[in-house]
């Protein structure tokens, strides 16, 4: 798994790569009330705002952390935005992504990197 | 910055108690008060409702208002900041009030009650300096004295009862709106959440003795602000400086409730208050734009500043608060819209990032409350 400073994860399955958020993201957030997913077959650049989730506080954003094709959504978030807090580096994925070249994700943050950043 | 902030932040007494407890302290208001516990908003909103949540709402302004010449001398002067019967008010018992300005605006929202030979009043922390600068300066006759030495907690939900009977023997009689001082402790049977519940003033050197033995009553938890905003959007009570404020007269606040007949025309009492002219106006036209409960058709909150528009495009208000109500399950904001489109069940668009969703006119409170009359 690979970790991005604005708190989310990113993980390769097969040819795809799977985007959500950590666990202290969704701590800091709050009790997730809404999520909204982009569309699927859909082209994204890095830094795209492609989710919106809200809170019992506030909303915000997911960006694209790397440039890709959107094939896949999590449809579950939209009527259970809870998943996100129970379970968010697992059942509560947002959208996997089809990329030209996974070596894009090097550029990441391992765990060890990123608990020293929440740390 | 950020240390220099963090240094003039004021830090209340129960501040141990709430970091002990696990609570998010953060700046409200010039103070530093828990937001939420480790539960989270959601749970602890839910709680108040099954059970029983205590608040610190220490922050806000405590006030006693003593009469130099006889108490109906201090009735009157303090109707004459407000478009409120405080003559008509008994011993024991407590009021809403509204201090307007000139322009018939709001200046602050407050609660007062009778004790007999004085007042005792409740305003928001925000406007604390600036609401004893103006009743001090509007009412020469009155002795103005800030209570500095006090923690005010709030018990809230079906088990205060209980739990508040339990430390303090004999609030169970109370009914809503009564005040009573039992020893040390001044307890008002009222609230912010929509429940039955109290709020009790306590002295400071007790307060965190007193909280602890509260939090030792079978289902009393710490409730943060966070929590106790949402109750309050439920109940559809106003949040001053943004349901509220300078520029809203409490005839558009939909708040004419507050306003009884002994100052309204043809009362006893008829104006005599700031921005009268406005608001009796307003009483007998209706005013240009109300403040409305909204309920949004889908699942996305509509927050503070949403604009909204009638169905043909025209822009008619904006929500003042919203969020997701945790009891009803859904999101709900209340918000002022022209009088003409302020009508239940009424259409209107509210714009989400960029995107115009419908939104009903609703009645409020979105929660049934349950006070004990």
């Amino acid at each position: 798994m690979k970790y991005t400073k604005e708190h989310e994860w990113l993980r390769v399955e097969g040819d795809l790569v799977v985007v959500g958020i950590t666990e202290h993201a969704a701590t800091q957030l709050g009790d997730v009330v809404f999520v909204e997913l982009p569309e699927t077959e859909t082209q994204v650049a890095e830094g795209d705002e492609v989710c919106v989730i809200e809170s019992v506080k506030a909303a915000s954003d997911i960006l694209a952390p790397i440039d890709g094709e959107v094939v896949a959504v999590n449809a579950k978030l939209v009527d259970n935005p809870g998943l996100v807090n129970e379970d968010p580096t697992g059942a509560a994925w947002f959208f996997k992504l089809k990329v030209d070249d996974l070596s894009v994700l090097d550029q990441f943050m391992d765990e060890d990197e990123y608990q020293d950043l929440i740390g | 910055m950020a240390d220099l902030e963090e240094q003039e932040l004021v830090h209340l007494g129960l501040e141990p108690l709430h970091e002990q407890l696990g609570g998010k302290m953060v700046p409200f208001a010039g103070y530093r008060m828990p937001v939420q516990y480790p539960d989270g908003v959601m749970k602890e909103h839910l709680h108040t409702r099954s059970a029983a949540g205590l608040f610190d709402v220490s922050h806000m302004g405590q006030v006693i208002l003593r009469p130099k010449a006889g108490m109906d001398d201090l009735k009157l002067a303090f109707e004459a900041l407000m478009p409120v019967d405080v003559l008509g008010l008994a011993e024991g018992r407590q009021r809403y009030g509204l201090f307007t300005n000139d322009q018939g605006g709001i200046l602050d929202d407050l609660m007062f009650t009778n004790r007999g030979d004085h007042l005792y009043v409740v305003v928001n922390a925000a406007c604390k300096a600036a609401d004893i600068a103006h009743m001090t300066r509007g009412m020469p006759g009155v002795s103005v004295e800030p209570v500095t030495d006090r923690a005010l907690l709030a018990l809230q939900g079906p088990g205060a009862e209980a739990a508040l009977e339990a430390v303090v023997p004999g609030v169970a009689a109370m009914r809503f709106m009564d005040h009573r001082v039992i020893g040390d402790v001044w307890v008002s049977r009222s609230g912010y959440t929509g429940e039955d519940g109290f709020e009790v003033s306590v002295p400071q050197a007790q307060a965190e003795g007193f909280a602890r033995k509260l939090l030792a009553q079978p289902g009393v938890a710490p409730i943060g602000l966070g929590a106790r905003d949402s109750l309050r959007l439920e109940a559809g009570l106003c949040l001053y400086g943004h349901d509220i404020d300078t520029t809203t007269s409490p005839v558009e606040a939909n708040l004419t409730w507050a306003i009884q007949k002994a100052r309204r025309a043809g009362g006893a009492r008829e104006g005599g208050f700031p921005g009268a002219s406005r608001i009796l106006k307003e009483l007998a036209e209706g005013p240009e734009r109300l403040r409305v409960g909204l309920r949004p058709e889908g699942r996305a909150p509509m927050r503070e500043g949403v604009e909204l528009f009638a169905e043909d495009g025209t822009p008619v208000g904006k929500v003042t608060s919203g969020g997701f109500g945790p009891s009803v399950n859904a999101p709900i904001a209340m918000g002022y819209v022209a009088r003409a489109h302020a009508t239940l069940g009424t259409q209107l668009l509210g714009e989400v990032r960029g995107k115009r969703l419908p939104v009903t006119v609703t009645e409020m409170p979105f929660q049934p409350t349950t006070y004990k009359r």
